[in-house]
């Protein structure tokens, strides 16, 4: 990280005010070589400075320059911000004209990654500004804004701690044998300390799912019959909510035919054209299309006709979704109910505006949609960290499932050891080090 | 013209110079004091947790502090017994008269060994490379590689309140010019502190009040290749003691005056080894702290009193010794001290022990920032080991971190650094299930058998072992549990749930609770007691021995990732500044070993691998 780079670290929009972030060894003199007014090379850090950028002789804009010194910065490093008055095109000229002198255009996520590799943020901190980046909704931006504030480094680490003490006493134990004052780890006394350790990660991941839900959204396929309405559901939907769809960027846009927001959060309408345009053919190719949609979705909405006797193919559609994962909902609640069906199900219409009501605050109902905003947004939410986080929960089961069968405890020590450096994986810590200075730090030993 | 010169007749010194000798190569000992030789300045011990794997281990490779142990303690026990296999380790309370005596009679033995007395204050160095040593006297002695083993010897201060005198441990001379030379080689040196606690005249002590400390009631040895040499019934006592209220309160009021709190030493002490000062201050709240009583050797009446180190003035160590129950009236035969020393910065190092900026040069034990008689005889051996096989053009032998105690002792050494006395601990061995006290000879003797270091005879004894072990095994498949009277009563008296008729005994045996010592009520195993012990710990902690050589697997896949010695690392870009420098300074020779470096992230290996992967198209 040698060399300087520079962005526009506003959205080019046509805001009044644009600024162009530098960050790097020369921040300060290349952009003091392009400005007149105070001396930047002289100024204290973090001040804001008035002046005029300059091409040569030709004026270009009048600026407000924030100079801010290494290393208490972002990125660990100088940095210096343009603030530009004069709209799109003299930020661009600008931005030329640093680049003329030697910086370098920063890559997408530049500034964040070199303030990470300077060690100024964690990984999970440096994630999460990655996901605040590419936050869908004003909850994604909160959750990544709280995590980058470290309050899930802080939970982790909380848990890790935990693991610390149990690990150092068993090691004391092991490098001290003979000294008597010092608790022995047993099988007794660990058990429900590693239980306690499980029960705290169990929290995490339960809250993953809601990270997930706040993050990506809600993935809902609707199926049923032909000319049970599905298609009629979700235009009303979409059109209800046309003021506020957004375009979906990302992995699920080839599969997502449309979304609404709900509570504020993003329900995603899996592409379900498949199942729709079956009309000619046999309808079972129609369960194994949907097969496909339901195992992508959070949600299924099972959609019959009011109108008609339920048939084989619907009972086999609905008893293929898991209970906690479908919605049945009986269309056409206009028409003759002809329906007979023994499950719990849901009646609307697409008529009128309020035909879909019940529908949606069922949605709200089965996620818990109101009492995550209530919640604190620290949720894991990525693949690798959930993955880690179960992986370190399966070591403290394997503990505590060979601990019962007879295992000394300095060997079960190997799983409590890979739950602790797997939870440190999730933060991109080193570990051996830590380990011993907790050690002699809680623990009073020696010759 | 020697092939070897080996500079200080410690531990280290003692190994290096025995196992360079066996080798076939023309070697000197040079010490300041024959008397000195294998000298014990400390605790009256040999081994101890990880410390008594390590002492296997150079037993394993052909030394000789082992067998030395075996002939000459009065108590051996070995400890953990009761906390699983992989944390065992032994400890014998060496007599600090017999072990010297019996390390210079191996010595004198070693026919290719010459040991003179002499004071080295300087190298012959030409082109960065190391020549020969130059004596006080200015005699030059030329040789083809030099070991440097000088213990606490440089520049070594002894530090008694704010008496602060050179001198080497015990009185000895110290050697005043050596590191200041080495350091104009271009080495950095840096300074330590050690110490060690007073000793008390037996006669003075009221052993009636102390808690006694006994042998263990098996026998055993260090070496693999030798029979206990000891009576079990015979060994000394240690006891057991405490400070109390009274000890505290005059630690407190005089703390000012001692060497470390008066801010009269310079150098860094041992974490895990800090002053009863220390412990008192660092841990106001605990009410008492654990000392031992040890006798030093059965030829004179001196008492060691372990946990007791301090750099008090004498007279508040007169005060201190009489305020703990049972040391009244002691008569303090010798006092406290500190010493602080000069050693180099092991990160000069590389992992062959030879130094990165001197050819010909190694180093090894305390002047490595190490404490402790067992590491500097692990490295000691290794040096040892190396230097000659450098002269027979063969391949130095680098131990890995999931081979041996002592692999893992160098490469924390020469990636990490040290800041105070490095000690090995058990915690430090992530592959400890793996580097058992019981395996050593499975693990090293292969190794030293092709670099010639031990005996056709104590080659066959390991090949012997194997294929016992495998030969038991064999006979575990085969073996079925029957159903009769006395297997019935042996599982009933025992409270185990009876296994169903015709299970095997390789099976069986995987049960925590079953054992070879239950199963011999009914069955007859024709084996050594080593070999039993072997299975039984494959077969019981399969499991997890079989994840340690997963996690020992992926380590070897890192370590087989080589870093070219002309990498440029200013070249790549996006390195943290920090792993940069380190990096630049170490010049680790593996990705494993970058990894390792502290202050060297993920992030950075992965800079790096990218980084290697394109310039380099050898590397993976």
């Amino acid at each position: 990280m040698d060399d300087t780079i520079c962005a526009i670290a506003t959205s080019s929009g046509i805001g009044a005010v644009s600024i162009i972030r530098l960050s790097g060894p020369k921040a300060i003199e290349i952009a003091n070589g392009i400005f007149k007014g105070k001396d930047l090379s002289k100024v204290n850090t973090h001040t804001i400075n008035y002046g005029f950028i300059y091409d040569g002789k030709e004026k270009i804009d009048e600026v407000l320059v924030s100079v801010m010194r290494a290393p208490k910065t972002y990125t660990k490093e100088d940095i210096v911000e343009i603030n530009s008055h004069g709209g799109l095109l003299t930020t661009k000229t600008i931005l030329e004209l640093l680049l003329k002198k030697g910086v370098r255009l920063a890559e997408p996520g530049e500034f964040t990654k070199r303030a990470f590799l300077n060690g100024r943020i964690d990984l999970l901190e440096a994630e999460a500004v990655n996901d605040l980046i590419y936050a869908k909704n004003d909850m994604a931006r909160n959750m990544a804004l709280q995590t980058m504030g470290g309050l899930l480094t802080s939970k982790i680490k909380k848990i890790r701690n935990k693991i610390v003490e149990i690990m150092a006493n068993i090691e004391v134990n092991i490098d001290y044998p003979e000294y008597e004052d010092i608790e022995v780890v047993t099988k007794e006394n660990l058990l429900p300390k590693l239980k306690d350790v499980d029960k705290d990660i169990m929290g995490l991941l339960d809250d993953a799912k809601n990270g997930k839900i706040i993050k990506e959204g809600i993935n809902v396929a609707i199926v049923g019959k032909p000319n049970v309405g599905k298609s009629s559901i979700l235009n009303t939907l979409l059109d209800e909510e046309k003021a506020i769809v957004t375009d979906i960027a990302g992995t699920t846009r080839d599969t997502v035919e449309g979304s609404i927001t709900l509570n504020g959060f993003l329900i995603n309408f899996i592409d379900t054209a498949g199942i729709r345009e079956t009309n000619d053919v046999v309808e079972k190719i129609g369960v194994e299309k949907s097969k496909m949609a339901i195992s992508f979705a959070d949600l299924v909405i099972v959609t019959l006709n009011n109108n008609d006797e339920l048939s084989n193919y619907e009972k086999e559609l609905i008893d293929s979704i898991p209970k906690e994962k479908r919605i049945i909902f009986v269309n056409k609640s206009d028409l003759e109910d002809n329906i007979n069906i023994n499950e719990p199900f849901i009646k609307g219409n697409t008529l009128t505006i309020d035909g879909l009501k019940s529908l949606k605050e069922e949605i709200i109902n089965r996620f818990n949609l109101n009492d995550i905003l209530n919640k604190d947004m620290t949720y894991i939410s990525n693949v690798r960290q959930k993955d880690l986080l179960r992986k370190s929960k399966e070591s403290i089961e394997n503990a505590v499932e060979n601990l019962e069968k007879g295992m000394p405890v300095s060997i079960v020590q190997i799983d409590i050891n890979n739950a602790w450096n797997y939870l440190g994986e999730i933060t991109g810590e080193s570990y051996q080090d830590e380990l011993i200075s907790t050690l002699f730090n809680n623990f009073c030993l020696g010759k | 013209m020697f092939d070897i010169i080996v500079v200080g007749g410690g531990h280290a010194g003692c190994e290096a110079a025995n196992i360079a000798g066996k080798m076939g190569l023309k070697t000197l000992l040079l010490t300041m004091n024959k008397n000195n030789i294998a000298d014990m300045p400390c605790n009256p011990s040999i081994g101890g947790t990880a410390k008594g794997i390590i002492v296997r281990e150079v037993d394993a490779l052909g030394g000789l502090m082992g067998i030395v142990a075996d002939k000459s303690h009065f108590q051996i026990k070995m400890l953990n017994n009761s906390k699983g296999p992989a944390v065992r380790s032994l400890r014998a309370q060496a007599d600090k008269i017999e072990y010297p005596k019996r390390m210079l009679e191996a010595l004198n033995n070693n026919k290719n060994l010459e040991i003179k007395e002499g004071m080295v204050e300087d190298l012959i160095v030409e082109n960065n490379k190391v020549l020969g040593v130059i004596l006080d006297n200015k005699e030059k002695i030329y040789a083809k590689e030099v070991i440097l083993t000088t213990g606490t010897y440089l520049k070594a201060n002894i530090l008694v309140g704010s008496d602060n005198k050179p001198s080497g441990p015990h009185g000895e001379k110290r050697s005043n010019h050596l590191s200041d030379n080495l350091k104009k080689y271009g080495l950095n040196i840096i300074r330590l502190k050690t110490g060690t606690p007073p000793r008390i005249k037996k006669d003075s002590i009221d052993f009636s009040v102390l808690k006694e400390e006994l042998g263990d009631n098996e026998y055993w040895t260090f070496s693999y290749d030798i029979e206990p040499q000891y009576d079990i019934n015979r060994q000394q006592k240690c006891y057991l003691l405490w400070t109390n209220d009274k000890t505290h309160k005059i630690i407190k009021e005089h703390l000012k005056e001692s060497a470390m709190y008066g801010g009269y030493a310079t150098g860094v002490g041992p974490r895990y080894c800090p002053s009863i000062e220390d412990k008192v201050v660092r841990f106001a709240d605990k009410e008492r702290h654990q000392l031992f009583l040890e006798p030093e050797s059965i030829h004179y009446d001196e008492w060691y009193l372990q946990g007791f180190s301090t750099s008090m003035p004498t007279y508040v160590q007169e005060e201190m010794v009489h305020s703990l129950v049972g040391l009244e009236n002691a008569i303090i035969t010798k006092y406290a001290y500190a010493i602080e020393y000069d050693a180099i910065d092991s990160l000069q190092i590389k992992p062959s022990l030879e130094n990165k900026l001197l050819e010909n040069l190694w180093t090894a034990g305390q002047i490595n920032g190490t404490s402790g008689y067992e590491e500097a005889a692990g490295q000691g051996i290794i040096a040892g080991i190396n230097a000659s096989l450098k002269l027979k053009r063969k391949e130095p032998i680098i131990l890995k971190r999931n081979e041996a105690y002592i692999g893992v002792l160098i490469d924390d050494l020469i990636t990490k650094g040290v800041k105070d006395p490095y000690r090995m601990l058990t915690s430090r061995a992530e592959f400890r299930l793996l580097l058992r006290h019981d395996n050593a000879d499975l693990r090293l003797r292969g190794i030293a058998h092709d670099a010639g270091t031990i005996n056709e005879e104590q080659y066959n004894r390991y090949l012997n072992k194997i294929k016992n072990i495998e030969l038991l095994k064999e006979e575990l498949k085969i073996k079925r549990l029957e159903f009769n009277e006395t297997t019935k009563r042996v599982f009933e008296e025992n409270n185990i749930e009876m296994p169903k008729h015709g299970s095997n005994y390789y099976e069986l045996l995987k049960r925590p609770e079953i054992t070879f010592e239950l199963l011999s009520n009914f069955e007859n195993f024709n084996y050594p007691k080593d070999v039993i012990y072997q299975v039984e710990i494959d077969l019981k902690y399969g499991g997890y021995i079989e994840k340690a050589y997963k996690e020992a697997e992926k380590l070897k896949k890192l370590e087989e990732k080589e870093i070219p010695s002309d990498i440029d690392y200013s070249k790549i870009k996006n390195l943290a500044s920090e792993a940069r420098q380190k990096l630049e300074q170490i010049r680790p020779e593996t990705i494993a070993q970058a990894i390792r470096i502290s202050g060297v992230n993920p992030a950075d290996i992965a800079v790096l691998s990218v980084y290697l992967k394109k310039e380099y198209n050898n590397n993976e």
